[in-house]
Parts: C-alpha cells; sequence; structure tokens
C-alpha cells in the first residue's frame, strides 16, 4: 500500500542521507521524495512517497523516529490529508494540435508557461490523479519532457460536519 | 582564554571523566596527540591496528558500562575502524570515536588520506557528526557522548578536520545538552506494565528471556529479584550471558542456535515469554513462524525499532530494563505477596524443565589421547570459576565458552554476538584489562580468531597488560568446517588453515610468555601456570580438530528441531577423506 510519510527534521547536512539511507539499507524504494525548509528556518519538511505493507511501514516510521536530527514522523495517509504535485510537460505541437493541446490544458486548469514555434511547456498542479490524467491526455501529442516536483502533503484541520452528517450523530 | 582545538577536544575528554582512549595517530591528528602527549589525565594506548583501538575501546565500555573512547586519523585509519563501529552498533555499545579529516578547505578534494569519513560511517553508527567549525567542537563532544551512553547505547562518531584543531576558540564545556530530536523513553507505561504483571502471575509456563540490553542497563539487580519473586526460569541470549547467575536454580544458560536443549525447549513450550533488552536475533528465534507457538509476548526494550521487527509483541513496553523491571516488581509485589502459591504454581513447569535437562545435557567425551576443546573451557572454568572477565572471539570457542562459563556477575562476559566479529575477543581482553589492571582477564580464542588481530600482542607487551590468552587450536575454521561437515558433504572448502605459526615461539618473539599442552592430562597444569603468570601468556592448546558443538538448531530449523550429536552416516565418511590429506611438517596443528 502506497503511503506519504512526513518527516520534519533539523535543517542540517546530512540528515538526508542518513534519512534516505534507512531505506536503501532496507532494500526499500522511495516512490518520491520532497524536502524543503518549513516556516522555522531551522527545520525542514521531508515528504516521502513510498511502498509497502504495515509492518514494513511500522519499521521506517520508528527507524525514522531514531535518528537524532529528526524531530517527528507522520504517516499522512493514517490521517485526513491533502497532498498536491506540481509537473511541468514539454508538448510537441505540430500546428494541427496547437490548439488541442491548449484545449486539455484548459480542461485540467493548467497553464501555460513558456512556447516555441514548436512547443508548448505547460504547468499543472493538483493531486496525482489530476496529473496523470493530465500526462495520458497529452501523451498522444508527444510529451518532449516531464518533470514531476514529488508530492507534498499537509493534514487537514478537523472539518465542520454537514447537516446530513449531525443529524445522523443526534439520531 | 581561548584554546586550541585541541586544547578543546583534551578538555572536553576531561570533563567526560575519560581516563583512556586507543588509537593511532597520523598527518590529521597530530596537534591533538601532541596535547594529550602534555597531559597525564587522560592516558593514550597506542595500539597497532586502528581495529584494535576500536575493539579495545569496545572492550573497555563492555567491562566497565562507561563510553570507550578511540582516537585515529583521517582515511585509513578511519576505515580501519569500521568493523569496530559496525560491531559496537550490533551489540549496543557506548563508544565514541573521534576520527581526523583534512582540512576542511581540503574536503572532498581527494587530498591525502582523505575519506567521506561521516558517509562511511552512516548506516553503523548511532550517531555522527562532522565539525565544521571550532566553536561547535565542545558542544559537538559533550552531545557524542551523551548519545553514546544513553537510551539504546551505540558508537558515536565525530570527524575533526586538522584546521578545526589548531583553530582556537573560547572554551566552555556545556552542562547539559539540548537535542529537540533525541529523548529516549526510560520509564514503562504504567498500563501495560500492569497488564504485564497480570499475566506474568496467570502463566503456567513462562521464560524469561533476557538479552544484552539488560547488561547496558544495570538491571541484574532486579532480574533476580523478578525471577525469584515469580519463580520464572531465566534464559539469556549470547549477548545476555551473565545478567543472571549461571549458577541459579532457575537459570536455563543460553538459547538459541547452540543453547542448551532444555531452554530452547521451555521456550518452544512456553505459554508466556517476558523479552528483556532482548531482540529476538534469528540465531535465536530459529524459524519464525514455529518460534514459541503457544506463547504471548511481554517485549521490554528502550529501542521501540525492535519491538514487533521480528515477533509479535502482545504486550510492548518501550522503557528502560532497570526501571521498567522495577516498576513491574513494585506491581507484583502489591498484586500478589503469597509465595508458597506462586511456587505450587510453577512447580510443574519447573519439574518439566528439569527433565528436559536431565534427557539431554551438554555433553562430549574427552579420552587420553587428543584434547576435546570443551574439556580446556571446563578445567578453565574450573580453575577461575567467578574470578575475572571473560572476552571470547567468535566461531565454536565461543560457543563451548557460552556454553560451559556460567557467569555470576555482571559485565565479565565479553563477546561479539551481533555481527560475529572474528579478531574482537584479544583487544576486547586488552581493552578490560586496561580497565582493571588488578583482575584476571582471560581471551578464549582459537588459531582463525586470533590470527585476525594478533598484532596487539605488542600492544598487550608494551602496556604490560597481563592478558591470558587461551586458545584452541583445531587448525581449522571451526564452524565453518562444522557446517560443511553437516550441510556440504564434508567438503572442506577454505576452512583448514594449512600453516600455522608455532604460537609459543610467536608469543617468544614479542617477549610473552608462551605454553602449550600437547595432551589432555597437561591441560590443566599448564592453565594453572599461564593463569599464576605476572605478565600476558599465550597458551596454545592443540585440540581434536573434528569436534563439532551441539546442541544446535541447524539454519531455518524451528527451536525444537535441535540436533544433539554427529549423525552417525556422516562422520566416518568425511574424516576418512580429512585423515587422507596428512598435513606435513610445520602445518597445521593436528594430533595424531
Amino acid at each position: 500500500m502506497e503511503r506519504i510519510i512526513s518527516v520534519l527534521v533539523e535543517n542540517k547536512f546530512g540528515v538526508l542521507a542518513r534519512v534516505a539511507g534507512l531505506f536503501s539499507a532496507r532494500g526499500y524504494n522511495i516512490e518520491s521524495l520532497s524536502v524543503a525548509p518549513t516556516l522555522d528556518p531551522t527545520t525542514s519538511m521531508i515528504t516521502i512517497v513510498t511502498v509497502g505493507d504495515d509492518r514494513i511501514i511500522e519499521q521506517i516510521m520508528k527507524q525514522l523516529n531514531k535518528v537524532v536530527e529528526v524531530l517527528k514522523v507522520v504517516d499522512m495517509t493514517e490521517t485526513s490529508y491533502l497532498d498536491r504535485e506540481t509537473a511541468l510537460i514539454k508538448v510537441h505541437t505540430r500546428p494541427e494540435h496547437r490548439d488541442e493541446a491548449m484545449r486539455i490544458a484548459d480542461i485540467f486548469r493548467a497553464k501555460i508557461v513558456d512556447s516555441s514555434p514548436t512547443t508548448y511547456t505547460i504547468e499543472v498542479t493538483g493531486d496525482v490523479d489530476k496529473v496523470e490524467a493530465l500526462i495520458n491526455m497529452l501523451q498522444p501529442l508527444g510529451i518532449k519532457e516531464l518533470i514531476r516536483t514529488g508530492r507534498v502533503a499537509i493534514a487537514r484541520e478537523a472539518k465542520v460536519p454537514s447537516r446530513r452528517e449531525s443529524q445522523a450523530a443526534k439520531a | 582564554m581561548k584554546k586550541t582545538g585541541a586544547e578543546i577536544f583534551v578538555e572536553s575528554l576531561k570533563q567526560e571523566g575519560v581516563k583512556v582512549l586507543f588509537g593511532i595517530p597520523g598527518g590529521v591528528v597530530l596537534k591533538i596527540f601532541d596535547v594529550l602527549h602534555q597531559q597525564k589525565d587522560v592516558e593514550v594506548v597506542l595500539t597497532r591496528h586502528e581495529q584494535g583501538a576500536a575493539h579495545m575501546a569496545e572492550g573497555y565500555a563492555k567491562a566497565t558500562g562507561k563510553v570507550g573512547v578511540a582516537l585515529v586519523t583521517s582515511g585509513p585509519g578511519m576505515t580501519n575502524i569500521v568493523t569496530g563501529l559496525a560491531d559496537a552498533y550490533m551489540d549496543s555499545v557506548p563508544m565514541v570515536a573521534f576520527t581526523g579529516q583534512v582540512s576542511t578547505n581540503l574536503i572532498g578534494n581527494d587530498a591525502f588520506q582523505e575519506a567521506d569519513n561521516v558517509g562511511i560511517s552512516r548506516p553503523c553508527t548511532k550517531h555522527n557528526v562532522l565539525v565544521k567549525d571550532v566553536r561547535d567542537l565542545a558542544r559537538t563532544i559533550k552531545e557524542a557522548f551523551y548519545i553514546a551512553r544513553t537510551g539504546r547505547p551505540g558508537p558515536v562518531l565525530v570527524d575533526i578536520p586538522k584546521d578545526v584543531s589548531t583553530e582556537k576558540a573560547e572554551f566552555k564545556y556545556p552542562d547539559k545538552v539540548n537535542l529537540r530530536g533525541y529523548s529516549p523513553t526510560y520509564d514503562g507505561d504504567k498500563h501495560q506494565i500492569k497488564q504485564a504483571a497480570e499475566e506474568i502471575l496467570k502463566a503456567k509456563k513462562p521464560v524469561i528471556y533476557i538479552g544484552g540490553g539488560a547488561l547496558f542497563s544495570d538491571a541484574a539487580h532486579e532480574i533476580l529479584e523478578f525471577a525469584e519473586m515469580t519463580q520464572i526460569p531465566v534464559t539469556m541470549t549470547l549477548m545476555g550471558l551473565s545478567a543472571f547467575p549461571g549458577g541459579h536454580s532457575l537459570s536455563m544458560g543460553m538459547l538459541g542456535m547452540h543453547g542448551t536443549y532444555w531452554s530452547n525447549m521451555a521456550m518452544h513450550y512456553a505459554d508466556l515469554v517476558i523479552a528483556v533488552g532482548a531482540r529476538f536475533d534469528d540465531r535465536v528465534t530459529g524459524k519464525i513462524p514455529e518460534f514459541c507457538p503457544e506463547a504471548r509476548f511481554v517485549h521490554i526494550d528502550i529501542d521501540p525499532t525492535s519491538i514487533r521487527k521480528n515477533v509479535e509483541a502482545h504486550i510492548p513496553i518501550v522503557g528502560d530494563v532497570k526501571t521498567v523491571l522495577r516498576q513491574l516488581n513494585v506491581v507484583l509485589r502489591s498484586m500478589d505477596g503469597n509465595q508458597r502459591e506462586i511456587k505450587e504454581l510453577r512447580r510443574p513447569w519447573q519439574k518439566q524443565i528439569a527433565e528436559w535437562k536431565q534427557a539431554h545435557p551438554l555433553k562430549y567425551h574427552q579420552d587420553e589421547k587428543s584434547t576435546k576443546p570443551q574439556y580446556v573451557i571446563e578445567e578453565l572454568y574450573k580453575l577461575t570459576h567467578d574470578k575475572g572477565i571473560i572476552a571470547t572471539d567468535v566461531g565454536q570457542h565461543q560457543m563451548w565458552a557460552a556454553q560451559y562459563f556460567k557467569g555470576a556477575k555482571p559485565r565479565t562476559w565479553l563477546t561479539s554476538g551481533g555481527l560475529g566479529t572474528m579478531g574482537f575477543g584479544f583487544p576486547a581482553a586488552i581493552g578490560a584489562q586496561k580497565a582493571y589492571p588488578g583482575e584476571l582477564v582471560v581471551c578464549i580464542t582459537s588459531e582463525g580468531s586470533f590470527q585476525m588481530n594478533l598484532q596487539e600482542l605488542a600492544t598487550a607487551a608494551t602496556y604490560n597488560l597481563p592478558v591470558k590468552i587461551v586458545l584452541l587450536n583445531n587448525g581449522f575454521h571451526g564452524m565453518v568446517r562444522q557446517w560443511q561437515d553437516l550441510f556440504y558433504d564434508g567438503r572442506y572448502a577454505s576452512s583448514y588453515l594449512g600453516k600455522i605459526p608455532d604460537f609459543v615461539k610467536l608469543a617468544g618473539a614479542y617477549g610473552i610468555r608462551g605454553l602449550r599442552a600437547l595432551k589432555p592430562a597437561e591441560v590443566e597444569p599448564v592453565l594453572r601456570e599461564g593463569l599464576k603468570h605476572k605478565g600476558p601468556v599465550l597458551m596454545d592448546f592443540p585440540v581434536y580438530p573434528f569436534e563439532n558443538c551441539y546442541p544446535m538448531i541447524p539454519a531455518g530449523a524451528a527451536q525444537h528441531e535441535m540436533v544433539l550429536e554427529d549423525p552417525p552416516k556422516l562422520t566416518k565418511a568425511q574424516r576418512g577423506r580429512v585423515a587422507k590429506k596428512k598435513p606435513e611438517e610445520g602445518e597445521g596443528v593436528l594430533p595424531a
């Protein structure tokens, strides 16, 4: 099962190597990885997407917690969360395809951020399904280059219950 | 007043109470050694190889419970201690290794004797740091010692570039550490402890299973109290030996691959296993799906990653073994004061274990012709008994020592368990002897293991550290040969050692006393004379080369599938094959 693990770490050199090393030393693959400082510049958030059964994930989380510079580890998939990814897609556009490319970008609320006589570069942000759907749609036109940021995730705040839900709760 | 990095280093070590460090100088650590040379509080033991320094620091740490310290140079100095770091990491030995590094402006330039020390050591240290600014040095050293000895102990590496040791900074040793991502849990969860206590009082066939964590937590007293109060039989892992008196009526000795028959049977039929600072290593569990099929597990460990790593824990308790057992003992005392009832409840189980013990005791046959390795160890045990410290190397001799030595005092059993490092024993014995110069320290080793670090004979001679080396010489990598006997149709691929040095002469070359017992009748007198000798001594015991270590759980088998002796049809053919190959003169010691 796919998991998104958020790891809050001290912003020091070598920390990322230690975190990544925990995965590689056990033969686990990292599907995607993103790192950037948080509001507090002395800490960084590492978001890791990985695949494993419950036992493997439990072991990974415990091992991550053991690293001295790791401050907090959260398995986002166990909570309610939002995740986003950005992709930059450079598409071949022969004259007869330029309109079609724009239309597809429009449907996905993606932006054309660069244009040349033979290409468009399209920027899209969304959850993984949206990004992949767009890629699939653009594939027939010919994708020249594709760059993805890897996913970031944030926990949702406690939501306000809908009227129907609160009625159900009363009953 | 400002101090150089080297001065700060030495002052920091004094603040940590370091009395001795083991190491070898080199280009980038010259400044540090120069400062060490001009003071008397921290003694330097110059070893002959950096691996020796690392194992000595381990031996020192295992014997004292204090943090062992090694100091080596960059590049090859550092790469040579990697085995020691990995060994310490596996066996949770508190140790701080200081490595020299090329000057900060040269890092990454492939400078002379440069290596990525932090990168290389990352997977085999609890923590490691490159100090890039002399102003961070004191704080980093404080943190290194703190991390090494707290929580689940382990090795920490501090990498010090040459310019950091020469530059100056204000020195103030910090009073406390501030590590926001590191706070080990010491107290056990009360609810979990209560639940454990209830199960413990209810269980009909419980076993206490003790690992090395009990020793580093200094919990021997609490374990004894716990076991006696609840009348539960105790078994120990290779690393846990000496945490509970081996001669106690509740002790079942070691469990696992070469553990006693009765302890493995007890585990297999147990209804409750209380794991105390142990990690369910594969050498203990054998085949996991058939491991303790009837048991529920209470697992006490300070390291959450040890819990539920290999087996399910029904009642996990994260915390320091000593603290948790104290809590548990209080709860148990309050829940049931009736000792007679407990004794009554446990009697059938204890009787069953006694029957297993009687059915298949440890055994070997000593004839008049060739010395059996077990015989040497038993005789040694008779002579030393509860005195002194035993360090072992790795292999058959280690397992026999584990079976026949019934350590009574904690920290008197030093061995390499997790990594299984041949060459560990002798330097570890030197480290322990350095910590306790007046105590008897015996290194039980073999010709295979000993030759992996015999250069330290020079260290023992130089510092006149009176380690007694008992060398069981069978001319083979014995454990490898045993597996080849059992699983590879007796094809002795590269396990026969060929030319073996004359160890008595070798000792003599270092100015060390050498002794040899050629016949079984000479074993006891040689041991007696060797142990009496004031300085270091090497006792060579040529032993019967085809003795196999039993009982044994073959790799991948379950606990109750122990093999108790040589399968009869195999041995004859195999021995015939080897007997054809007569050693030439001076080649391996194979008694007729």
